[in-house]
């Protein structure tokens, strides 16, 4: 099949073969990264620009190592401010990096919807790399890759997501994500986190993690971060813990081949125990080696052919 | 001596009962009478406008702007604030205070009716503010702002979230008869949300503003108009139960007056799908449950009023990331042909307009002047109900773009607006 | 209208696989170092078959690579979209082997320069050769093959097929005119 998009924006508007695509190339693609000279000449001559408007560690990386592995020219830009408090709006900062002819665009963004503003201002192809609590159609990608890849399906999988979903952009793409692709998603955890109207999105919610994860294939726990606390979300870490969180007692009521993930970074001891972390159902690291090669595919697909 | 006769239109007046094809007669800017009255013969000139097809309805009013002078020049002058008002129909606007300086003492009203005198074309009613700086801690100067010419006190986007300042507010408004408008919203429930939430704001990942975060401070503000017996006047009414919650009042006899805006009974929260800054605005576009309970209260005369909320931003604050954008969006121009739209569907008929434009707000603000009575000025908007147009921002007087509705297909529109016996604005 | 001929049939196929095989390790006096890499789709079965042949002949079983070569093309703007790339795997060093590079058609020569840089970046092998099928001339890179099944003429805009029993149902070389 053909792949015409010209971004990847979120997961919702991708279609079930568009994202079967980016699986398979990713899948092909991982065997570069185990070679001793890990790099293609694919990209040769394309300009990809990260532009990060947001902290971030493994996704950048992760980027960053795809793009050099494909023989993309790779330049970073990182802003903390928003464009509005340099007095520059957001359509200024698209017309200054649309005039330098970049191939690509990787937008992380603090504030949901940018990455598809950008999009609209520009002629580049625009790879969201995580916007507010909207989306993060890579990270999906990857959690879908590595599912594949251990259950060799998605369709027809039990799925429950742990946590913060109502701040959570990893959350919102994989359940658009996985019950596109067939799989029944669940979501639990305390309702000051469950968003109204979640099960519009296909997924059912519930409270009590323990039942939850009764019947589930994988386990998906999501990151709590600790400011929250200030409005009111939950107590403390120790009652979110003893309630909410994945520990090794929690998951002797899990089925034998269940997996865990985690989009990280973890908090241990908050919504997961370190040794369920580190334990023999986690493929927290397989899904970050699937990072790079599904950024790869993506890659490939938007810049490898002729434009 | 001049005579002008505008003759053969449909005119509208609930405020007289008038209501079928009359020719006005206005000499010296103010109505000589309404009826099948000819001019007349004497020692003045005479000018005929020809109404034929068309409708009269008294001058209509604005009662909600924001016209951003002074202080923000670069969004809107009182000048093209001025100009948009006319060119959409309208012979009366207020407008509020949170202008910088803020509104709250006799020389910012001053100013603005300097400025709006020097505009010339429609009437311009300050609404002062609530508190000292909009800050929600000390009353302004009521009594000096109502002699400079405030009709109304309102600190609008900065609602007044002390309950006793409120109470203290309306109590204090009543030795000057001025009339309290409250934005109702509760600052903690918002949060940091930007759009209605619920689902959208769900699959957009943008924070939400839940609908109590309205309905639970119009209870409160009903509840302070028993408890001082100051009426009250709720602005841009967006959600269900607020209106169901203003009508339980109306019924109860307690002065309560309502106003809505034409994108909550035109608009829902997907018009923020795409993350169209334009479409935000505070209280936020809601769900479509929401927009037929507007509807239905503009249809039973819970919602008294029609106004704009007209609110212009620049592309400084409309061109960057949806939460950082700004709140509003302008109305002035397209005001008269969405509201005409709820004729088409039923919920108005013209008369019902017309209140709800014209009559309601002269009423709610106590203007000296309401209706097309002989004697008084002769503010009227003539309007073509057939005129079909596609909404243009570019050809707005606004110094402002900021619509959603730049694009839309709309029947009807005002074509010429006159101010006291002067015609401001024709487009016959 | 556009008529196909076939150029080979089955057992045709097969007489010069064994043939190939048998010229494989009479050059290389037996499978000493001997690396076999099919070029997809259509190379990677002809190597498997080669290597079936010399399992039989000689009774080694020499190791088995498939490469891609979708990301070295330099043709891209010859083709619609992105071709779908499938997976390289060379489980194994190539420093100091001899390889022998597997493809049904030589033409143009600028998949098999495309291969041979992919090889490169998986090692220093010693030798590399090129085993093809049909070789129909038309070449723009100073590129030979050093087994080949069949030499055909064919003018530049002709097609010219290669079907497979493992993917097509039947084995058979076709040209259209």
């Amino acid at each position: 099949m053909k792949f015409e998009k010209k971004d990847i924006l979120d997961i919702e508007s991708l279609s079930r073969d568009e994202i079967g695509l980016i699986l398979d190339t990713a899948d092909s693609l991982k065997e570069i990264s185990s070679r001793a000279i890990k790099k293609v000449p694919t990209l040769r001559g394309k300009t990809i620009v990260h532009f990060f408007h947001e902290s971030s560690t493994r996704t950048r990386t992760s980027f960053e190592i795809a793009a050099k592995r494909l023989s993309g020219d790779t330049v970073s830009i990182s802003a903390s401010t928003s464009s509005i408090v340099k007095g520059e709006t957001l359509a200024d900062t698209a017309r200054n990096l649309e005039a330098m002819n970049p191939d690509a665009i990787i937008l992380r963004h603090k504030a949901a919807g940018t990455p598809h503003m950008l999009a609209r201002l520009v002629k580049s192809s625009v790879i969201n790399a995580g916007d507010g609590m909207h989306a993060h159609p890579t990270q999906a990608l990857l959690d879908m890759m590595t599912i594949r890849e251990r259950k060799g399906r998605l369709d027809g999988l039990n799925i429950v997501i742990a946590g913060d979903i109502a701040h959570s952009r990893v959350a919102r793409s994989n359940i658009v994500g996985f019950t596109k692709m067939g799989a029944r998603v669940s979501l639990v955890g305390p309702p000051t986190m469950i968003p109204q109207g979640i099960e519009t999105l296909g997924a059912s919610a519930s409270y009590d993690i323990k039942e939850a994860i009764g019947d589930a294939d994988i386990i998906m726990m999501l990151r709590i971060q600790k400011e929250r606390q200030e409005s009111f979300l939950f107590p403390s870490d120790r009652e979110y813990a003893r309630y909410f969180g994945l520990t090794a007692e929690t998951l002797a009521t899990a089925k034998d081949d269940v997996l865990i993930m985690h989009p990280g970074p973890i908090n241990r001891g908050v919504e997961i125990a370190p040794e369920v972390a580190d334990g023999p159902y986690s493929v927290i690291l397989e899904q970050v080696a699937n990072g790079v090669a599904v950024r790869m595919a993506i890659l490939y697909l938007l810049l490898g052919g002729p434009r | 001596m001049k005579r002008t006769v505008i003759q053969g239109g449909h005119v509208v007046d609930p405020e007289t009962g008038i209501d079928g094809l009359f020719d006005i007669v206005i000499e010296d800017g103010k109505i000589l009478s309404v009826g099948d009255s000819k001019p007349g013969t004497g020692d003045w000139k005479l000018e005929t406008i020809d109404a034929t097809d068309k409708v009269v309805t008294p001058g209509l009013i604005d009662m909600h702007t924001h016209l951003r002078e002074p202080g923000h020049e670069y969004k809107e002058t009182i000048q093209t604030g001025c100009l948009a008002a006319v060119h959409g129909g309208f012979t009366t606007i207020c407008c509020m205070p949170n202008t910088q300086p803020v509104n709250d003492n006799q020389s910012v009203t001053d100013y603005i009716l300097k400025k709006a005198r020097a505009a010339g074309s429609v009437r311009v009613y300050p609404i002062g503010a609530v508190s000292q700086g909009l800050k929600g801690k000390n009353l302004a100067e009521y009594g000096e702002m109502k002699a400079a010419g405030v009709v109304a006190l309102s600190d609008d986007g900065n609602p007044v979230m002390n309950a006793q300042l409120m109470r203290r507010a309306m109590e204090y408004a009543k030795a000057f008869e001025l009339l309290i408008i409250s934005h109702c919203e509760d600052r903690d429930l918002t949060s940091n949300g930007v759009m209605n939430e619920g689902v959208t704001a769900t699959r957009l990942g943008l924070a939400g503003i839940p609908n109590s975060s309205e309905s639970v401070m119009v209870a409160r503000d009903i509840a302070l108009c028993e408890l001082t017996g100051a009426p009250v006047h709720i602005a841009h009414v967006s959600t269900e139960d607020s209106v169901r919650i203003i009508r339980n009042a109306k019924e109860r006899g307690l002065p309560v007056t309502a106003e809505t805006a034409p994108h909550y009974f035109s608009l829902t929260e997907e018009a923020v799908l795409n993350y169209d800054t334009n479409a935000k605005v505070h209280p936020p576009l809601r769900t479509a449950k929401d927009r037929e309970a507007i509807r239905q209260g503009l249809a039973d005369g819970a919602i008294d009023i029609i106004a704009s909320d007209h609110a212009p931003h620049s592309s400084v604050e409309k061109e960057v990331e949806f939460e950082a954008a700004a709140n509003g969006l302008i109305g002035m121009e397209t005001s008269l042909p969405l509201s005409l739209k709820l004729l088409e569907k039923g919920f108005l008929s013209l008369t019902d307009l017309v209140l709800k434009m014209s009559v309601n707000p002269a009423r709610v603000l106590r203007l000296d002047h309401i209706g097309l009575k002989p004697g008084n000025p002769a503010d009227l908007t003539v309007i073509d109900l057939e005129k079909r147009f596609t909404i243009n921002a570019d050809t707005f007087r606004s110094k402002s773009r900021n619509t959603p509705f730049n694009g839309w297909q709309v029947k009807g529109k005002a074509v010429i607006t006159m101010v006291g016996g002067k015609v401001v604005f024709n487009d016959y | 209208m556009s008529t196909e001929q076939v150029i080979l049939q089955a057992p045709d196929i097969d007489r010069i696989l064994t043939r190939i095989t048998h010229e494989l390790l009479e050059k290389h006096r037996g499978t000493e170092n001997l690396l076999l890499i099919g070029i997809w789709t259509g190379g990677v079965f002809l190597a498997d078959r080669i290597a079936a042949r010399i399992l039989s002949i000689d009774g080694t079983k020499i190791p088995r690579g498939d490469l891609d070569i979708t990301l070295y093309r330099d043709d891209w703007t010859r083709i619609g979209h992105q071709p779908i790339v499938r997976k390289t795997e060379i489980p194994f060093s190539l420093d100091g082997k001899q390889v022998v590079l597997v493809d049904d058609v030589l033409f143009t020569g600028r998949t098999v320069r495309a291969a041979m840089d992919a090889l490169i970046d998986f090692g220093r092998p010693d030798r590399i050769e090129l085993a093809v099928l049909v070789d129909r001339g038309h070449r723009e890179l100073p590129i030979q093959a050093n087994y080949v099944g069949k030499h055909i003429e064919t003018i530049h805009n002709t097609m010219v097929n290669v079907y497979l029993k493992e993917r097509a149902g039947r084995d058979e070389a076709c040209v259209t005119m």
